[in-house]
């Protein structure tokens, strides 16, 4: 008899190992029966993970986090035993936001930090003129997109509080918001940022694996309590989820499972847009430029599945730098501990390991992540932290 | 609601006849001050600049994520607003999200003073949905009485039959092969037309 499980997902890319996994028959073979619900909204995947109306759920790490923590929301306890990737988001900017920075850029245009100083000059020139301050679109309080954004720029000065508006927009409307002038730029996942690029009205600035080279995505949720009733089921979870994503990374699979995502029940977007994210090869500029990289989204690949709880410690860093949490070291703990490595050793059949295998998040700009010294860590930025 | 002022209340909704059918109900209760946002472009200044105490949203809303924002201690957010949701309200949680509906309250505002809200709210949501409900099955019916028609109009010309006799085929069919009759029907029309 196979057990029924209700999983919520939201139409973006890098929910292709949950997706891929039910409809290539990976969850059927692992005796699961799932119907994957697709949401509008993170709040709704959230809320309708913590009542139990979704056994589990691809969410933003963050939520997952915040979840665990209580932050902002009611506290339900969620562990992430499967990462369903790492990277995978970019930012892209309006063209004429793109032609403002290139025209300060010293130096490398692809090297992030040449652009955040950029983009200080250009929030410094537009405060002097009168203009209003620059827009930047994320996708939600909590979520890799706020923090990439923020990182990035406040390491070239600019205080994302004080220089600029940062606006939650949902994922489809941020293409049109870019284009009727709403926002100036924009973090997101993919295809959107392709999207914007086919219809000329967005320049793909950075892909985020330049801003982070390991940065937590979307995981995996699952209710703390539920998974500890359920842990045969979890384990098969993990093991369909895991196999998906092998079959993802082979690049020979490539166009099957881009077929698959563009179903308009799944993500509902042309299935080429989609394979250029799997295949890392982007086009960023309406005029058919291409950049590719190895990184920009991991899946299957390098231990990206492994949930590592130091990307949940540095995501917990942000949410401090930030004013999001106060920092306390119980908080962090319970951060850490609910990325769960172990659960995803013991259902793919390997050794136990330590914690954290894969290394540090590989940020661009700052001091190495210590998860053991976030206030040290911290205290080394310039911009945030001090004033909350 | 004694004499304590009716409290400012927020409609995010894009179905405008829905949110009419939950205005009216609130003011039948005696909830008088309450706007309908349908347009979610500028939706964060909207509300700031209504100041509500409470945010009545549909499910269906990606705007949801919106108003999340505003929950976060912010220079742009003059009165922090709190979710309703807590630990000892997992009934009215349930409901609410089964209704298609959530809600949201302003710090500061009585939490025992939304239940009369959220509970007319929920009706109504649950009010709106039978009646979309019938619709579409009122829709539906009358697309198979079509399907059935062409059907017969088929199996009369092609087999010589009277209507009846071409009814009374197409039932027997559908029992046989226990489906619908609105099912057999298509099927003659989509044999009709390969074979056309």
């Amino acid at each position: 008899m196979s057990t029924p499980l209700h999983i919520g997902f939201i139409p973006l890319v890098d929910a292709a190992a949950l997706i891929v996994a039910v409809d290539k028959g990976f969850a059927t073979a692992e005796g699961l029966d799932v119907t994957l619900v697709r949401e509008v909204s993170w709040s709704n995947v959230r809320d309708k993970l913590n009542i139990g109306l979704f056994d589990a759920a691809h969410l933003l790490a963050p939520v997952a986090i915040a979840s665990s923590l209580g932050l902002g929301h009611v506290k339900v306890p969620i562990v992430a035993p499967f990462n369903l990737g790492l990277n995978g988001n970019a930012i892209t900017v309006s063209p004429a936001l793109h032609a403002a920075i290139l025209s300060e850029v010293e130096g490398d245009p692809f090297d992030p930090m040449a652009t955040a100083q950029a983009l200080s000059r250009v929030v410094a020139a537009r405060r002097r003129s009168g203009a209003e301050p620059l827009t930047f679109g994320m996708t939600f309080p909590f979520s890799t997109h706020n923090y990439q954004l923020r990182f990035w720029m406040a390491a070239g000065g600019v205080d994302p509080d004080e220089d600029v508006r940062l606006v939650v927009l949902p994922p489809p409307y941020m293409v049109d918001s870019l284009a009727n002038g709403h926002v100036d730029a924009f973090c997101v996942g993919a295809p959107w940022n392709s999207v914007a690029v086919d219809l000329g009205v967005g320049h793909i600035l950075h892909f985020v694996s330049e801003i982070l080279a390991r940065a937590a995505e979307k995981v995996l949720a699952i209710r703390q309590n539920w998974s500890e009733k359920n842990p045969q089921t979890v384990a098969a979870l993990i093991r369909a989820t895991h196999r998906a994503a092998e079959f993802i990374a082979d690049p020979q699979n490539r166009a099957e499972a881009a077929h698959i995502l563009a179903q308009p029940e799944r993500i509902g977007v042309d299935a080429d847009v989609i394979q250029r994210t799997l295949s890392g090869r982007l086009k960023i500029l309406p005029d058919g430029t291409v950049r590719e990289s190895e990184r920009y989204w991991l899946v299957g690949t390098e231990g990206a599945a492994r949930p590592e709880p130091v990307q949940a410690a540095w995501l917990y860093a942000q949410m401090v730098r930030w004013g999001q949490a106060a920092f306390s070291p119980d908080a962090l703990r319970t951060a850490m501990a609910m990325f769960r490595p172990d659960l995803y050793d013991a259902a793919i059949g390997r050794p136990a390991q330590p914690a954290s295998v894969f290394g540090d998040v590989g940020a661009f700009a700052g001091p190495a992540f210590d998860a053991g010294d976030i206030a040290g860590y911290l205290a080394a930025f310039k911009i945030g932290y001090r004033k909350s | 609601m004694g004499a304590e002022q009716s409290p400012k209340i927020v409609i995010v909704d894009d179905s405008p006849i829905r949110a009419a059918i939950l205005k009216e109900g609130l003011r039948e209760a005696g909830y008088t001050d309450v706007v309908h946002i349908s347009e979610m472009q500028s939706l964060l200044a909207r509300i700031y600049a209504f100041d509500p105490d409470i945010i009545l949203i549909d499910l269906e809303n990606p705007s949801r994520d919106v108003l999340e924002q505003m929950f976060q201690v912010s220079r742009a957010v003059r009165r922090p607003v709190a979710m309703f949701v807590d630990q000892s309200d997992a009934a009215s949680i349930q409901a609410s999200v089964d209704a298609g509906v959530s809600a949201y309250i302003v710090d500061g505002f009585r939490k025992e003073r939304i239940r009369p809200v959220l509970d007319l709210c929920v009706s109504r949501f649950n009010a709106f949905a039978k009646l979309q409900d019938e619709l579409d099955r009122t829709k539906s019916a009358l697309e198979e009485r079509k399907v059935i028609e062409r059907a017969k109009g088929i199996l009369m010309k092609l087999k010589g039959l009277t209507e009846d006799e071409a009814y009374v085929l197409l039932r027997s069919t559908a029992m046989r092969e226990k489906k619908k009759i609105g099912e057999i029907a298509q099927s003659i029309l989509t044999a009709s037309e390969l074979l056309k």
